[in-house]
Order: C-alpha cells, then sequence, then structure tokens
C-alpha cells in the first residue's frame, strides 16, 4: 500500500483532473471571497453554499465519496439553512455599510498579519518534508478484499468500519455533544416567559 | 491520477487566509460566522488531502468529527445571535460591549 500511494503520487495527473481541480478552486475562491465581501448576509450565505460546492468536489477528487456527501447533506442542506433561517428570521437581509471602518488601522492591521501566517504557511509547504509522515496509522482507504466479490472495499465501508472501532468514544462523545447542543439551542432561543407565569 | 498534494494544500490556505481577513474585518456576527466555517473547511480539504497521499482513512475519520462539531457550533452560535437581538437588536460585533443581560 505504501508503494502504491508513492507510485500514486508520482505519476501524471491527467487533464481531466487539472480541469476539475482548476474549475473547483475558481468557484472555492470566488465564493469565499463573495462571503467576505458581500454586504447582505443572504449573499454571503449564498456564496458560502458555492465554496462549500467546490470543496465537496475536490473531496470526490480524492476518494472521499461519503465526507463529499456528508459536505452537501449537513453543510449546504442544514447550517446554511439554518444560517438563512436566522438571518430573516431576525430581518437582517438588509444592506450593509462596510466602507466605514470603526477602529482605525484594524484592515491593514488584519491583512498584514494574515499575509504573514499565509507566507509561513506557503514556505513551510515549500520547504518541509510533510509527506515523509507514518502511513496508514489507522488504517488503509481502501478496505480488506470483500468475500464473492473480489473486489477491494471501498472508503465508505472503511470508514464506518474505524468510527465502530478506533473512534468509538470519540462517535458516542458527538453523540452527547448534539444532544447538548440542541437543548443549549431551544433554551437560548426560547421566548423569555412573562413574569407571571415565572412568580407563579 | 489528481494533482499533486501541494496544490490542494496550496489551496486549502488560500481559502483559510480569505476566511481568517473575513473574521477579523467584518463586524456582522452572522457573517463572522460563516467565514469559521471557511476556515473549519479549509482544515478539513488538508485533512482530506493528507488522507489520500498518506492512504490512511484517520483523515478523512477526523473530517466527520470536525462537519458534527461546526453543526454544534453553528447551533449554539445562532441561539447566542438570536438572544443577543432580543435584547439589543443588533448583529453587530460593535455594539455588543456588555455581559449585563
Amino acid at each position: 500500500m505504501l508503494t502504491l500511494s508513492l507510485a500514486a503520487a508520482s505519476t501524471r495527473p491527467t487533464w481531466p483532473d487539472i480541469l476539475v481541480f482548476a474549475a473547483s478552486a475558481a468557484v472555492i475562491l470566488v465564493g469565499a471571497l463573495g462571503v467576505v465581501t458581500s454586504r447582505n448576509p443572504v449573499h454571503a450565505a449564498l456564496s458560502l453554499v458555492m465554496t462549500l460546492f467546490g470543496v465537496a468536489v475536490l473531496f470526490i477528487e480524492q476518494e472521499a465519496d461519503f465526507l463529499a456527501a456528508v459536505q452537501i447533506i449537513v453543510y449546504a442542506g442544514a447550517i446554511v439553512v439554518l444560517f438563512l433561517f436566522v438571518i430573516m428570521f431576525l430581518g437582517v437581509d438588509r444592506r450593509e455599510d462596510i466602507e466605514v471602518e470603526p477602529l482605525h488601522g484594524q484592515r491593514p492591521l488584519a491583512f498584514v498579519m494574515v499575509a504573514i501566517t499565509l507566507a509561513g504557511v506557503i514556505a513551510m509547504l515549500a520547504t518541509a518534508h510533510w509527506v515523509t509522515g507514518a502511513h496508514q496509522v489507522v488504517g488503509p482507504i481502501e478496505g480488506p478484499i470483500a468475500k464473492g466479490t473480489g473486489a477491494p472495499r471501498g472508503e465508505v465501508a472503511q470508514l464506518g468500519r474505524q468510527l465502530f472501532t478506533t473512534y468509538l468514544f470519540a462517535f458516542e462523545a458527538t453523540a452527547a455533544l448534539l444532544v447538548i447542543a440542541v437543548v443549549g439551542a431551544v433554551v437560548l432561543a426560547r421566548r423569555p416567559e412573562p413574569d407571571s407565569e415565572v412568580t407563579a | 491520477m489528481s494533482l499533486s498534494a501541494g496544490w490542494y494544500l496550496g489551496l486549502a490556505a488560500l481559502l483559510f487566509a480569505i476566511g481568517a481577513i473575513g473574521l477579523l474585518v467584518r463586524r456582522n456576527v452572522l457573517i463572522m460566522f460563516m467565514c469559521i466555517e471557511l476556515m473549519l473547511n479549509a482544515a478539513n480539504l488538508t485533512f482530506v488531502t493528507f488522507a489520500r497521499v498518506l492512504n490512511d482513512i484517520g483523515g478523512q475519520a477526523i473530517v466527520f468529527f470536525v462537519l458534527v462539531v461546526a453543526a454544534a457550533e453553528v447551533v449554539v452560535g445562532l441561539g447566542i445571535v438570536v438572544t443577543n437581538f432580543r435584547r439589543r437588536s443588533t448583529t453587530v460585533a460593535d455594539d455588543l460591549h456588555s455581559l449585563e443581560g
């Protein structure tokens, strides 16, 4: 498997791969810039959907089909709808003045600091040996050969097996986290009761 | 075969930078939340890229948990935004300067 992955990394990508990557990268970056620069929160939420779709395409491109589906269902289907619901529930879907800068020098400082961070990450990418880590600590993406078919099990079966064995405790903890989040959201968003009921 | 990991990691770094700029510059709490989602997506893209390069399913399992935590974070965060809006009728971070209810 180690030799397989190294050989795969060294083969030249075909032009459809390059095309898919270029198109998704353009979609992702345009969507991200739309989130940051749009004045209307609704437009920002729709730009966020664009970015999430691009990331899902890149997940498929990298053999993470299940995560691409979850990305669309959970992010584009649930989280962005929640954003849009809150925007329209609060009625804040009006244009916002982003020309004013209440804190003087905040924007140049933000740009400089982010540029320094980005330059550091890019320099680290260019100079460090970042693929010499331990290969397959948990398990390979392609599982063992399935009985009868002769084909290796896909990453969905492998991901499910790992979630319910290696990551079982974390999986149960996320269940508890989700319950706590739901209860917390209900308590936070509940309308305050009238005083008569509180004192009774 | 897909492009080499460097392209994906560079794109993820760029996406993270855009999200960080938005988080630092914008004042609407809802937009700031969306920028946090952008940064989480950049991290997810990095995880999936390393899962492919190292041929390790662990990277994809971590992305699964990141998705769950992001959903929980958005639910609680938007609950706080709604509660704050009831009291102060604003979603601008500058106007939230008091902890008193």
